[in-house]
């Protein structure tokens, strides 16, 4: 990775809420604690967690699409953040974000050849008859048919609107798409065409992603390196098939074995993760993840691990037992 | 499927609303008298005869002053539920989608605003400022805004939450073209049925403004001054009284049976896509 295309330092996203009927209290609920990872050009980056654990958060803020407390995003260089009207909406071409809910992504008014042309139109890319041969040509490459542009979303299934919503974040021609749990709302035989669809993209248009997702083994097939997230927090980063295969911190560890393996004789091994996800309202203090972890020493219930990078390019991890 | 029973009613209420729109559209064709002319030897005419509908104590003929007095109504009610249905539509949108303390205090106007009764309210609008026709449809508007606000801002506040809001903000959208163009289309059809609902209610309350005597000046004909004028000799000439205040219970009712038929074919758990 020579120049990396986005770099996310420090990302901190709280969100404050009034609780309780006769004595409001403020609860601040610490949805991004500190996030950072930087994705190169062309590359697949996964982050992976528990649902709450803050990803799909992070996701967002760095997209501008909620806006973060602290912490820096810069797109080659240039600050993501500070970016105001025509520098935004010259940042938004470059970075586009696919849904979870295929159901809710289009509007359910809108013609897809409408939803299609009209970002080209407000982005002056194209328009007219040039914008409906361009949406056409889009279609295509998710593998519609161009008869689509004259229909509602409702005529479609979930992985045709799926398609039609990938399409519609490759209208600008970004170099990063933002993939928010992008399978995990599809049947499993249509989950398999939709990563398919994906990976095709990225090799033939040259694209980053960054991959929201709590399922494994789909990350570690599309990913090239992976980040492991627990409490608004990155516990573990490095090349997918090392964080995957051998994880170090004892977080990824319970993840990867916590992951089904389809292996007839292996049925019923699953080891059991104890303890439930504490609430990111009362997170524990010393490392977050001490009140679930078997290996737990002394010093986890009382400092926070620090960062350790380790060598040869495999990552880094933030655990008092590799500190 | 709905029941043939209720398709068939909105289909008379449709056809009934079709009759008054016809009536006020061509009644200076289709009138038999002038509506303002007087004649002291044909006072007070019972129906029948050169007079369908009778004359009233002038000699004024019924029918004429009814078909002519449909365009004041409908002028009114028409006018006024439309300058309600953008301006309280247009709040109900832009509230709910900035949402917070905006939104709290809009709502507690529009609160306040609905816990007058319409034609209280409309009495106290006209009274200040004079009942000409203008005036009138500004009066009857205000009584309205506040539930055009009210069920714009409800499904908005549920639509911003989707994830093609976020998509559109992502593809750089303005908030503008979000809300009028993604939005807005959305709350439409709730926003139209809300507007027949309230068609009705305009009708009524215009009609109980001119029959309260602040309606537009006579002698232009208006159905709630015609009910008002024969109220006078209701006992000896009750034509005078029964045939206006008909026509308001037949558009009343043909504007309610429409907007409930609207309502039901725009429920979502009764529409199939």
């Amino acid at each position: 990775m020579s120049e990396p295309l986005l770099e996310v330092e420090g990302l901190r996203k709280h969100f404050v809420t009034t609780k309780g009927l006769l004595r409001r209290r403020r609860v601040t609920v610490r949805a991004v604690e500190d996030v950072s990872f930087a994705i190169g050009a062309g590359e697949a980056f996964g982050l992976v967690g528990e649902s709450g654990c803050g990803k799909s958060t992070a996701a967002r803020a760095l997209l501008r699409l909620i806006e973060p407390d602290a912490g820096g995003v810069r797109w080659r260089g240039e600050d993501v953040l500070a970016a105001r009207g025509a520098r935004l909406k010259a940042l938004r071409r470059r970075m586009q974000i696919i849904f979870q809910d295929p159901y809710s992504a289009l509007d359910p008014r809108q013609r897809i050849g409408a939803a299609l042309t009209e970002p080209m139109r407000v982005h002056a890319i194209a328009s007219g008859a040039e914008a409906r041969r361009r949406a056409a040509a889009l279609l295509d490459e998710v593998g519609l048919p161009p008869a689509v542009l004259d229909r509602y979303p409702h005529e479609f299934s979930g992985g045709q609107r799926q398609r039609i919503g990938i399409a519609r974040a490759l209208t600008l021609e970004p170099e990063l798409i933002v993939a928010d749990e992008p399978v995990s709302a599809l049947d499993v035989s249509v989950q398999a065409q939709v990563l398919l669809l994906l990976r095709e993209l990225r090799r033939r248009r040259g694209l980053a992603f960054l991959f929201v997702s709590h399922d494994l083994s789909v990350v570690r097939w599309f990913c090239d390196r992976v980040a492991v997230m627990y409490l608004g927090r990155i516990v573990e980063e490095g090349p997918a098939a090392r964080v995957l295969a051998q994880p170090l911190h004892p977080y990824a560890q319970m993840l990867r074995d916590a992951s089904p393996v389809p292996d007839p004789a292996r049925r019923g091994t699953l080891p059991r993760i104890r303890g439930e996800i504490p609430s990111a309202a009362a997170p524990p203090p010393g490392c977050p993840f001490h009140p679930r972890c078997p290996q737990a020493i002394a010093r986890c219930t009382g400092s926070l691990p620090r960062w350790t990078a380790l060598p040869a390019g495999q990552g880094g991890v933030a655990c008092h037992l590799h500190g | 499927m709905r029941a043939d029973g209720a398709a068939s009613l909105t289909w008379i209420g449709g056809l009934l609303c079709l009759a008054v729109l016809l009536a006020a559209l061509l009644a200076p064709w289709i009138a038999p008298f002038d509506p303002a002319e007087q004649s002291i030897l044909d006072r007070l005419q019972p129906p029948g005869g050169d007079h369908w509908l009778g004359t009233d104590q002038f000699g004024r003929d019924i029918l004429s002053r009814l078909l002519w007095g449909a365009r004041i109504s409908l002028t009114v009610s028409l006018g006024a539920i439309g300058l309600a249905m953008v301006v309280g539509g247009t709040i109900g949108l832009v509230s709910g989608y900035i949402g917070g303390r905006l939104d709290l205090f809009t709502m507690q106007v529009m609160d306040v605003l609905l816990s007058f009764p319409s034609l209280i309210l409309g009495l106290i609008v006209v009274a200040l400022l004079g009942p000409d026709l203008v005036n009138l449809v500004i009066a009857i508007a205000l009584t309205a805004i506040a539930p055009f606000a009210r069920i714009a801002r409800a499904p908005t506040l549920s639509l911003k939450e989707r994830a093609f809001v976020e998509a559109g903000r992502a593809l750089g959208y303005s908030h503008a073209r979000i809300l009028f163009g993604h939005i807005l289309p959305n709350i439409l059809p709730e926003v139209l049925v809300m507007a027949t609902l309230w068609l009705a209610t305009a009708v009524r309350v215009e009609a109980s403004l001119a029959f309260v005597g602040l309606g537009p000046k006579p002698p232009t004909p208006t159905w709630g001054g015609m009910t008002r004028d024969g109220f006078e000799t209701i006992l000896d000439a009750p034509w005078l009284a029964v045939f206006p205040g008909l026509a308001i219970l037949l558009l009343v009712l043909g504007l309610n049976m429409v907007g409930d038929g609207l309502r039901d074919a725009t429920d979502p758990k009764l529409r199939h896509e």
